[in-house]
This record gives C-alpha cells, structure tokens and sequence, in this order.
C-alpha cells in the first residue's frame, strides 16, 4: 500500500509530465518583452531616421504623396523589416533556450515540432502573400496581413505552449483588421499589434510563470 | 470513511510506467528517444518498462524507418487509457475523501 503522500506525488508527477509533453513551456516572456522593443526600434528607424520616413505618419506612400526616391524608401523599408526579423526571432529563441536551460527542459521535443509546424503555414502563406501585394503596388493590404497571418499563426501555435500566445494571435487578428479598415494609420497598428502588444503579453506571461 | 481503491491499478505503481502513460494519455504517438529524454531515465530501464506495458496490452508499438533510421514509436491502447483514467480517478477520490 502506497501512503497518502505518495498518491498526491504521483498525482503531481502525472500532471507535470502530461504539461511539459503537450506544451512548449520553454517559452520565455521575455522573448516577447525584447521582441516587441525591436518592433518598436525598427518603426522609430523607418519614420525618423530614414528621408522621406514621416510619410508613413502621414498616411503612408499609397496615398500617392510625392516624394523623391520612392524606390530608394521602398528598399531601405524592405531590408530594414527583414533585420527587424531576424532579430526578434534570434532573441526570442535565445531567451527560450535560456528558459529552458534554467529549467531543465529540452528545447526540441516533439511538442515543439508541432509548434513550430502550426506557425509556419500561416506565416509562411502570409510572408508570400505581402511580397505579391507589395510588389503589385497594393500598400494598403501589408501591414494589414503581416498582422492577421501573424495572429492566426499565434492562435494555431497557442495549442502547443501557454494558452496566453491564443489570445495575443486574437488580439493581433482584431489589430489587424482595424489596420484595413482605417489604412491611414497604419504604422500606428503597426506599432500597436508587434510593438506594445508584445510587450503588454510578454510582461504579463514573465510575471506569470517565471517569477 | 470507507474509499474505493479499486481502480488502482497495479501497472502505474512504478513512476515510470506511471509518466509513460501520462505522456501517452496526451499525445497521439511518442517515440523511444523523446519518452527517454521527457522521463530522463536510461534506455534498458524505459524497454523493459515499455515491454511489461505492451505485453498487458495497455500500449501498441509501432516501428518504422524515417529515412534509413528506424523509429519506434509507441501509444496507448483503448484498454490502456481505460485502464490509466480509472486509475488516475481513484487517485483523486483517495485524496478528495482524506
């Protein structure tokens, strides 16, 4: 006969296991805080460093402003996402791995595979989709999709780790619809859905579970 | 209070086996290297465990080859999970009832 506090272990042994098997925990807030001041980096670098930059202020370059060297603002913006990218992606894994290291965890189970195949379809679509309407001329329908792909990717992947990554990809959805319907501002929604977002849930989900 | 431990089954009083089937319970299919490396245990102690559990008929392996490399791959069996949540119910009756 087992005692009491040998059933309430085992209890908790089948809980923990069940957890740690069908969820990526390894997934650092912090990823999400340092993720989200890049973004917001990266839009401060678009609109006041780069010439010609304020006009996404101001509408963005749809709105068939003049401006010189359109060309030349286009690449500049282009390559300068692609860093954006890199970068969040590299810190947000840095600090999972970090995470999980602390933790004793491993970073690739067949959990995270699943993750990371639930993210890829939708960002992947989504990442050709904004090539084909950014090189159709349809600025208006870019940050509009990076926002929406973006949240269907989190709401799928949101399955595989902590249930708050659902509600961000619900959020970052709702961000970018309002980011159609009103074009204008559309590196404000920007700014909004992969800047402060990510540093409102990143922050909420470290105090959460790593503290 | 009396409690009805008869849904204690004998198979989960190994911690092992008991973490087996919880990842089991919760994933179609687990291969043989990530139920070590979830469990941290070594490769003689997890065969002989996943042996006794397939024998009882609580789970089914499944073997085939990624590439050229062979990959076993377990998963719970109907009876298996019946088995393993009547077990998990009474461990939570006995310590509701305490």
């Amino acid at each position: 006969m087992e005692t009491q506090s040998e059933y309430i272990e085992d209890l908790r042994i089948i809980k923990k296991v069940m957890e740690e098997s069908s969820r990526f925990l390894s997934l650092s807030g912090l990823s999400g805080l340092f993720a989200g001041l890049i973004a917001l980096a990266g839009a401060a670098i678009a609109v006041f460093v780069f010439p010609d930059g304020k006009i996404l202020l101001r509408g963005g370059f749809f709105l068939e402003q003049p401006v010189d060297d359109l060309i030349l603002l286009k690449i500049r913006l282009s390559i300068l996402a692609l860093v954006v990218l890199i970068l969040a992606i590299s810190i947000s894994l840095w600090f999972s791995y970090r995470k999980a290291r602390r933790k004793g965890l491993k970073m690739w189970t067949p959990v995270s595979k699943k993750l990371l195949a639930s993210l890829l379809v939708p960002l992947v679509t989504g990442g050709i989709l904004i090539i084909i309407f950014y090189l159709q001329h349809n600025w208006q329908l870019v940050i509009p999709s990076m926002l929406v792909f973006y949240g269907l990717a989190l709401v799928g992947a949101g399955k595989f780790t902590y249930n708050d990554v659902h509600y961000l990809g619900l959020t970052e959805i709702i961000t970018g619809i309002a980011a159609l319907i009103l074009p204008a501002y559309g590196i404000i929604f920007w700014c909004f859905g992969f800047g402060l977002l990510h540093i409102i849930y990143g922050l909420l989900m470290y105090r959460k579970y790593e503290r | 209070m009396k409690v009805d431990i008869s849904g204690l089954s004998k198979f989960f009083e190994n911690r092992i086996r008991l973490g087996i089937m919880s990842i089991l319970i919760v994933n179609d299919s687990y291969d043989f290297n990530s139920l070590k490396a979830a469990l941290c245990v070594t490769d003689g102690n997890l065969a002989s465990h996943l042996k006794a559990l397939e024998e009882n008929g609580l789970i089914m392996v499944s073997k085939k080859f990624i590439g050229k490399k062979p990959n076993t791959s377990y998963s719970a069996t109907e009876s298996g999970e019946k088995i393993f949540r009547l077990h998990l119910k009474a461990l939570e009756d006995i310590i509701r009832k305490k």
